[in-house]
């Protein structure tokens, strides 16, 4: 059997409640990103950038999206005759039969899988981040230091810094104490949720607090393993690296894709991304049509205006249509007339002609103003519009609508409507 | 599965000029994401051909880049498979494939290790859809020795480069003329045959002990009284890459929308080497009209009536214009380019300029240094 020095466990079973509709019916890391990636392509990416080739990816919530996305691995090259991808969902067993209950339960659930690979040291990823990182680097300076646990951490403002798990450390980077969420912040170094960890250590731990209900990572396993006096390092990582766990945070990072030189590169050769493409036709942009400040996936048909937007592939664009600081996804087809401005428009939607989306004065969300902000209008997969309807800011439509849904053609800022079964 | 595929892919065309100078003609790229080949090869697995052999010969290094993996037609399957097979020296041949017959002659072994009745032979050159399923019960149909797939050629096609074909009443093929000086018909041969594999070795067999070696003049021409050749035509889209004039116009039919349509839109789907390329990007004064843009561009400047293919950088106030530009080229700021195709992965310097004279369009390969500039 050969030995994998290093695998990693991506966590990707989390709903992400934060996005709203976007995740209703698929995980976070399902999520469709920069006009043709899904979020998870960045931390698969990034493994096989690094020389990773042995990933297990937790699955939970709502994983058909996932599971038919990954496949067996293909666009990532992690087909592997040894290693690979494997899909990891929970599963019954003889005895006490759960759910992944907390991060560090979903990983002490399958130390099957682990010690079947037998490595020696195990990277912690979650599947909902975008950046690009060099593990191999990160396992140097784990190796170098003599470390049990790596901790991947970036440097943020430290007024935002009780939002973190912050991380205080000596002049070596070791970990002398931390604290979760902290009211009042001794660092600005917070945990990005990236772990490398000495698979002995690793699996003590896990053992040595295994009935703990809800094993978290931050919570539970870190804080046992400094304990029980094992180095803990930091790990300072400085490039770009964006959460998008809420909808301003996504719409923030899908618009700074469309930079002259963006923060984030999706055009260097030497560190691509790659995802599942199901589309190989160029782009069309007809006669009327203008674009400018954005970018587009293959197969699309742009015949109206497009400015400082992320279109994603075998999109359709009617003519007169105009779009501005928008997402529209995958297959979404909009008719002519448009006029769609700070818009999510998720996968297969269908709008109309004449359409307008994101008119009107900011009112705050009546249903759940902490997802649904920002005058954004966020419109949910498969979702159809009718013609002629305006809808207002900080708004969500989901489902099959008709012209009856709408009061007098219109949905005023702050409304919900949501026709989809559940 | 009742056929096997055999791609011609060794040509070389002179009427292709520059183009065919660092590559075979069916590796040409097409329509912004495709290269010719894909079209034969994607025809052939979504008729549930599942074993094909690729013979090329002339620059075979650039097809087989494309060809390095089967996955993206599906053929890396357990029965079947892609083999591109390039002309070897053994102990009894040291020749280079002498025409096409004798490509087939000297891989004989991959038509008498296969089990199924037919063989499908068609050149990689061509742009098309077809179902080789309906071919194939036509020729049974018809009780056929060798089908040949044809097609009635607009008037004012110059169908005087083809072998052109005159059937009677029963599409039985009566004439068939390679190249004539003057066609007597419009009917021109598609470049695409089926025949029962045991008939099609033994004519191969017979070709090579007369020393005879070209498949159209030494089978088709020559059999045609002896042997029931039928032709089988078609009348949808059928475009052969044989000159630069073809392949320009052959990519500009993509820009109508009805050409789209049935490419791109329509079932069965072509398929292609994917490439990994994030999605193209439009930066402040970009004006894009009439074109089509494949993947990983980036586009500064104006763009009308062009096709771009993937992977190119066009510069700040440059003017593209009924043309084409293949992969990953870079046009420095300032630019003109008119009626011009840009060879790939060419560098043009800023405040170029390139206009092809009207009826002749005019090819550029400008290799300047990319990172001085």
């Amino acid at each position: 059997m050969i030995k994998k020095e290093m695998i990693a466990m991506l966590l990707a079973g989390g709903q992400g409640s934060r996005l709203g509709v976007l995740t209703s019916k698929m995980a976070k890391p399902a999520v469709a990103f920069g006009g043709k990636y899904r979020i998870i392509d960045f931390p698969l990416s990034n493994c096989i950038n690094s020389g990773v080739d042995t990933v297990g990816v937790l699955t939970q919530y709502r994983p058909l999206k996932l599971n038919s996305h990954i496949g067996i691995g293909i666009p990532w090259d992690l087909d592997r005759n040894i290693g690979g991808v494997s899909v990891l969902p929970p599963y019954e067993k003889s005895t006490n039969s759960e759910w992944y209950t907390g991060t560090a339960n979903a990983i002490y659930q399958n130390m099957e899988y682990m010690e079947s690979h037998n490595p020696d040291y195990v990277l912690i990823l979650s599947g909902d981040h975008i950046y690009k990182m060099d593990y191999e680097i990160m396992l140097d300076f784990h190796k170098a230091n003599h470390a049990e646990v790596t901790i991947a951490v970036m440097p943020v403002p430290i007024e935002e810094a009780s939002r973190f798990g912050i991380m205080i450390t000596d002049e070596n980077k070791r970990i002398t104490e931390f604290e979760e969420k902290p009211a009042h912040p001794r660092s600005n170094l917070a945990s990005m949720g990236i772990y490398i960890f000495n698979w002995k250590t690793l699996k003590e731990a896990l053992l040595a607090m295994a009935e703990q209900p809800a094993l978290d990572f931050g919570k539970h396993i870190i804080p046992y393993c400094h304990q029980q006096g094992a180095p803990l390092y930091t790990y300072e990582y400085t490039g770009y690296w964006k959460d998008v766990g809420t909808l301003s945070s996504y719409w923030q990072a899908n618009m700074e894709l469309i930079d002259i030189v963006p923060e984030f590169n999706l055009y260097e050769e030497y560190w691509k991304i790659y995802t599942k493409s199901e589309s190989l036709p160029p782009q069309f942009l007809s006669s009327d049509s203008v674009v400018e400040r954005s970018i587009i996936g293959e197969g699309s048909s742009i015949y109206g205006q497009v400015y400082s937007s992320v279109i994603g592939c075998n999109v359709t664009i009617g003519a007169g249509t105009v779009i501005r600081d928008s997402i529209i996804m995958n297959q979404a087809q909009i008719g002519a007339g448009c006029q769609i401005e700070k818009a999510i428009v998720a996968e297969e939607v269908r709008i109309g002609n004449n359409v307008k989306l994101g008119v009107g004065e900011e009112r705050e969300n009546e249903t759940a103003p902490h997802i649904y902000n920002s005058g954004l209008v966020t419109i949910g997969e498969k979702s159809v519009i009718p013609d002629g309807v305006s809808v207002g800011k900080n708004s969500v439509v989901f489902g099959v609508t008709a012209v009856d849904d709408y009061e007098n053609f219109y949905l005023a800022s702050g409304k919900t409507l949501i026709k989809a079964g559940e | 599965m009742r056929a096997i595929g055999i791609v011609l892919a060794g040509g070389n065309n002179h009427r292709m000029r520059e183009l065919s100078q660092k590559r075979a003609v069916c590796a040409m790229p097409v329509a912004g994401s495709y290269r010719s080949i894909d079209f034969t090869l994607s025809n052939m697995t979504n008729s549930h051909i599942q074993k094909v052999a690729v013979l090329t010969q002339y620059n075979a290094r650039s097809l087989n880049e494309h060809l390095s993996s089967s996955k993206w037609w599906d053929f890396g399957r357990k029965q079947g498979g892609l083999y591109v097979l390039t002309p070897t020296v053994t102990s009894d041949n040291s020749n280079w494939y002498r025409g096409t017959a004798d490509a087939i002659y000297q891989n004989l072994s991959f038509l008498k290790n296969s089990h199924e009745p037919y063989v499908v032979v068609a050149s990689g050159d061509c742009v098309y859809k077809m179902d080789f399923n309906r071919l194939l019960e036509y020729h049974i149909e018809k009780k056929a020795d060798i089908t040949i797939v044809c097609r009635e050629m607009e008037p004012g096609t110059e169908v005087e480069r083809f072998g052109t074909i005159r059937m009677n009443e029963d599409y039985r093929v009566e004439e068939y003329e390679e190249k004539p000086l003057q066609a007597k018909t419009n009917t021109v041969s598609c470049g695409i045959y089926v025949l029962r594999r045991r008939q099609l070795i033994e004519m191969i067999e017979k070709c090579a002990e007369e020393d005879r070696y070209d498949f159209v003049r030494d089978v088709l021409i020559r059999y045609r009284g002896l042997k029931r050749i039928f032709g089988y035509k078609i009348r949808d889209y059928w475009r052969n890459i044989a000159s630069v004039e073809d392949y320009f116009q052959t990519n500009m039919d993509f820009l109508k929308p009805e050409i789209r349509k049935y490419f791109f839109n329509e079932y069965p789907d072509i398929y292609s080497k994917v490439d990994d390329l994030p999605p193209a990007k439009y930066n402040v004064g970009s004006r894009v009209r009439n074109s089509l843009v494949s993947s990983g561009c980036i586009i500064n400047g104006e763009v009308e009536n062009s096709v771009i293919f993937k992977n190119s950088y066009i510069g700040n106030n440059c003017v593209i214009r009924n043309s084409i530009i293949l992969n990953n080229v870079y046009i420095g700021d300032n630019s003109y380019i008119d009626n011009c195709i840009v060879e790939s992965r060419g560098t043009i310097c800023v405040n170029s300029r390139f206009v092809g004279e009207s009826g002749k369009i005019r090819i550029v390969v400008e290799k300047n240094e990319r990172y001085t500039m």
